[in-house]
């Protein structure tokens, strides 16, 4: 599944990373409080959180740079921290990237690159791992004179240089400018991926998360709050906090019955066992418009139109007055004004009602 | 808003003289070689003040100098320079040595009380060397303090402190905080993730320490062993009294026999020495970059457990500060008690205080601006000329206090009359003795500012004058302050220039202390010696909690 023609000599287990009730607290508090995760070798997870939930906390427990209050750490099927063992950050063949790269500013980038492959490092690998990130012959280059991206792809080359079992990124793309992230993103990913490593990267960015690994761990107030492929933590959300968390959702107040939900805009089908009163879960995008519609649909009338370029953002008024979002291609173009046929398209999540208000969406980082 | 529409990396050399008006303003502290005229010439004057002295030498053995060649050629002289050259490598070792533990102690491990330790360890700073060398004497020297309280234990004799050895012991506890000091706020600007990078990648502490912190402290390190071997090389006070025979104890007696063309004629073979030393300690520095590389901003380092190390631990930096602090001050007091029971002159002790503190004051704020100005041109325009300006500016420090004094006399007497015999001349003497202290913790910061953030700011639309109110300065702000506290610190132990300028009448404490001392008296001169130490320890005291709470 992964492609190992980078001399990564060592056979992988199949479990990276398993984090098990994991605790740290500073003074009064509770940074992380119980955080599980289970990463498989070669895996990519993402730690998305708001800012605060605990995420770098943990990444840096993995390290071994702070010591946990409780819970296990294993990588690569090895515990490095927990039933009283800890092993210290220099032994435990962990790569990791900073948020500020803490490249060393006395030594060229291949002194930089080669510094954890020992006092004599193999120049060999050193220039390995340069070509690893496109900068083979940047090796007698000063870091200063190097570009962000630059300074980045170097960060990551003297992570990846020492042939770590698992590579951990703290918000490795903060500090570049949009249109290099979106690069360096997909740069990034390829080179894990060609390197066969494991990676945990921490992040505040839901596009970048989703985006780039094949797991995201969403953290809240220092625990995993739901941990799964994009798809799943986008489109099953497992909670009501995570459904507004993660991206913009309309939520429709209706009743279950018998394995269906009906709702303002229809009734539809639905995994999930409930029966009474439900709330509707539905993205913007899931949300279709036209002059007609299917028999269920709902008629409404177009309040407010944003365009994006790629695409628009409508907001429809329902006949009992609820406005909700619907995200459509940029064309055609509807008006404020228009009378639409409203219907769902695609999956819904329902969730029981806990009664009173509709959740405000959170703000959508990125 | 046209400046910010000019191409950033247009080369600044030609051009500038032809848009002089408004473009020499747009290059100015945005790494242009060219500094602004008034900048340049403020500096420049900054320089011919600090080598006014040696000027003076120049014009004595230029004068005389076939005296003057007969009195510097001979093996005597040769045997001077490598004597002085190695007691100041000594100290400089010495010195290095007790301040790199200090520093890593108090500011990056959990040593239980460890700002008070680095308030401590900081204030041999103001123990003037000819008051440590008197109590390093009083102490050990036969029939001393020591051998009175060893000899019913049966201790006839104690081992030989004169020369060498004990000229060493003691200029190292006076100097070890010059190196002390730059390195802790070196050690608190250091960016830990680049530790914990290192550590990530496998490296030992011990070896961290080695590969990253030590090369980026080196910086920092170099430009105190700089100040401490000028310090050696220019003290009298502590090889005075501890009969060493290095080049000042010479000029000293050679003038005292009123030979003044040999006294100036070893003066010259000083600042030579002293020029070479600073011109590779230059060359050392220039060939090191020491901007941030990183864009993140620095968190405090979490600090290192010591463990059971804690108490070895302990054990230095009690010990240090017992035999710099407690030891002296003890017998201090016992003696100025012994001295309060006798009576004594209150108002004579209170106006000598004021006038050092006076004194003291008006030389820091002067050398802090001067260094300001020295240390923009050389950080921002480095080129010749202006690093010609920095190395001048340690010429004033360079040459012997004594040497210092004696040309600002014959200045005084010859060319500025209505100077000579003002505390004008005397503030004048000392802020141009100790501009390079400042100029050292200036450049420092300096040079830990980015030009980039600057660069950031004029492209924020800033003039270069708003850039330097608002971004540069209170970047520097800091290491303005720690210099001028250090000129401060100086002036007011200060010793033979107050001396020989200070005007008839204008006793000052370092003056009372040298009176009482070299008639004998040395217990009549531990009040204004305790005295000394009370008023420069609060500024030291702040200095350094200054620079905590900025980091």
């Amino acid at each position: 599944m992964s492609d190992k023609s980078s001399g990564n000599g060592f056979a992988p287990p199949c479990v990276g990373l398993r984090v098990r009730g994991l605790k740290k607290s500073f003074g009064a508090v509770r940074a992380v409080d119980g955080a599980d995760l289970d990463v498989r070798s070669g895996g990519t997870c993402a730690l998305l959180g708001p800012s605060g939930c605990g995420k770098t906390t943990t990444l840096r427990m993995i390290a071994g740079l702070e010591r946990p209050d409780a819970g296990e750490i294993a990588v690569g099927g090895r515990v490095v921290s927990g039933e009283g063992r800890f092993v210290p950050a220099e032994e435990r063949r962990i790569g990791m990237v900073f948020q500020d790269y803490a490249l060393f500013p006395h030594m060229d980038v291949a002194a930089n690159v080669g510094y954890g492959l020992g006092r004599r490092p193999d120049p060999g690998r050193v220039r390995e791992a340069l070509d690893l990130v496109g900068l083979g012959d940047a090796g007698k280059r000063l870091v200063h004179e190097l570009s962000g991206g630059q300074q980045q792809r170097v960060a990551l080359a003297r992570a990846l240089a020492p042939t770590p079992d698992l590579v951990l990124l703290d918000e490795p793309f903060s500090n570049l400018d949009a249109s290099l992230r979106d690069r360096l993103r997909q740069e990034v990913s390829d080179i894990l991926r060609k390197a066969g490593v494991t990676a945990i990267f921490v992040t505040h960015d839901q596009e970048e998360a989703m985006s780039i690994a094949e797991q995201v761990a969403v953290m809240r107030d220092g625990q995993v709050e739901q941990c799964g492929t994009p798809e799943e933590v986008y489109l099953r959300p497992a909670t009501r906090w995570m459904a507004t968390f993660l991206g913009d959702i309309e939520v429709l107040p209706g009743d279950a019955v018998r394995g269906r939900a009906r709702c303002e805009l229809g009734s539809l089908p639905i995994e999930a066992h409930l029966d009474g009163p439900v709330d509707v879960l539905v993205r913007p995008e899931g949300i279709a418009v036209g002059v007609s519609g299917p028999a269920s649909a709902a008629s409404a009338e177009v309040v407010s139109r944003r365009f994006f370029g790629h695409d628009q953002m409508l907001g429809l008024k329902l006949r009992s007055g609820q406005v909700v979002r619907s995200r459509r291609l940029g064309y055609p173009a509807w008006h404020p004004g228009d009378h639409v046929q409203v219907w769902i398209e695609g999956p819904v999540e329902v969730l029981p009602r806990t009664g009173g208000r509709v959740p405000e969406p959170a703000a959508a980082a990125g | 808003m046209a400046t910010a529409a000019e191409p950033a990396g247009r080369p600044p050399g030609p051009v500038a003289p032809a848009r002089r008006a408004d473009g020499g303003r747009a290059s100015w502290l945005m790494g242009a070689k060219r500094p602004p005229l008034v900048l340049f010439a403020l500096g420049l004057a900054v320089a011919i003040a600090a080598a006014l002295p040696a000027l003076y030498l120049v014009v004595v053995v230029a004068g005389e100098s076939a005296a003057a060649a007969d009195a510097v050629l001979t093996s005597r002289s040769l045997e001077l320079v490598a004597r002085s050259l190695g007691l100041a490598a000594a100290v400089t070792a010495g010195a290095v040595a007790i301040a790199v533990p200090l520093a890593w102690l108090t500011v990056r491990s959990d040593l239980p009380g460890r700002r008070a330790w680095a308030t401590l360890a900081t204030l041999p700073l103001v123990m003037p060397s000819y008051i440590a060398a008197y109590m390093f004497v009083a102490v050990l020297r036969p029939k001393g303090l020591l051998q009175e309280l060893l000899a019913p234990l049966g201790v006839q004799e104690l081992p030989q402190i004169y020369g060498f050895v004990g000229a060493w012991l003691v200029l190292t506890l006076c100097t070890y905080p010059l190196v002390l000091l730059p390195l802790r706020a070196a050690l608190r600007r250091l960016d830990p993730s680049l530790e914990e990078a290192a550590r990530v990648m496998g490296r030992s502490p011990v070896e961290v320490f080695r590969t990253v912190v030590l090369p980026q402290l080196a910086p920092a390190i170099g430009g105190g062993s700089v100040l401490v071997a000028l310090y050696v090389l220019s003290d009298f006070g502590a090889v005075a009294i501890l009969r060493f025979d290095s080049f000042t104890r010479e000029i000293y007696i050679a003038f005292g026999s009123a030979q003044r063309t040999e006294a100036a004629a070893l003066g010259m073979v000083l600042v030579v020495v002293m020029l070479v030393l600073f011109a590779i300690y230059a060359r050392v520095r220039g060939a090191r970059a020491l901007h941030r590389s990183t864009p993140g901003t620095a968190r405090p380092a979490p600090p290192v457990r010591l463990g059971r190390w804690r108490w070895p631990a302990l054990g230095l930096c009690g010990g240090v500060v017992a035999v710099t602090l407690v030891v002296p001050i003890g017998v201090l007091a016992y003696w100025a008690s012994k001295d309060v029971a006798s009576g004594l002159d209150a108002a004579a002790i209170m106006l000598a205080a004021s006038n050092s503190l006076f004194a003291a004051a008006a030389a820091a704020i002067a050398a802090g601006a001067a260094a300001l100005i020295v240390g923009v041109l050389c950080v921002r325009f480095p080129g010749y000329a202006t690093r010609a300006i920095e190395r001048v500016g340690y010429a004033g420090y360079a040459l012997p206090g004594i040497v210092v004094a004696l040309a600002l006399v014959f200045f005084g007497t010859r060319v500025a009359l209505p100077l000579y015999q003002t505390v004008a001349m005397l503030v004048f003497a000392l802020s141009i003795h100790y501009l390079p202290l400042a100029v050292g913790p200036v450049g420092g910061a300096l040079m830990q500012v980015p030009p980039r953030l600057e660069e950031a700011a004029r492209g924020l639309g800033r003039t270069p004058w708003q850039v330097f109110r608002t971004i540069t300065r209170p970047l520097v702000t800091s290491g303005v302050l720690a210099g001028a506290a250090l000129v401060f610190l100086h002036a007011l132990k200060e010793l033979p220039a107050t001396l020989l300028l200070a005007p008839i009448g204008f006793d000052t404490l370092a003056t009372d202390i040298f009176r009482q001392t070299t008639t004998g008296f040395y217990e009549a001169a531990a009040i204004p010696a305790l005295i000394l130490l009370l008023i420069a320890a609060p500024p030291l005291y702040l200095l350094n909690e200054k620079g905590v709470s900025s980091s």
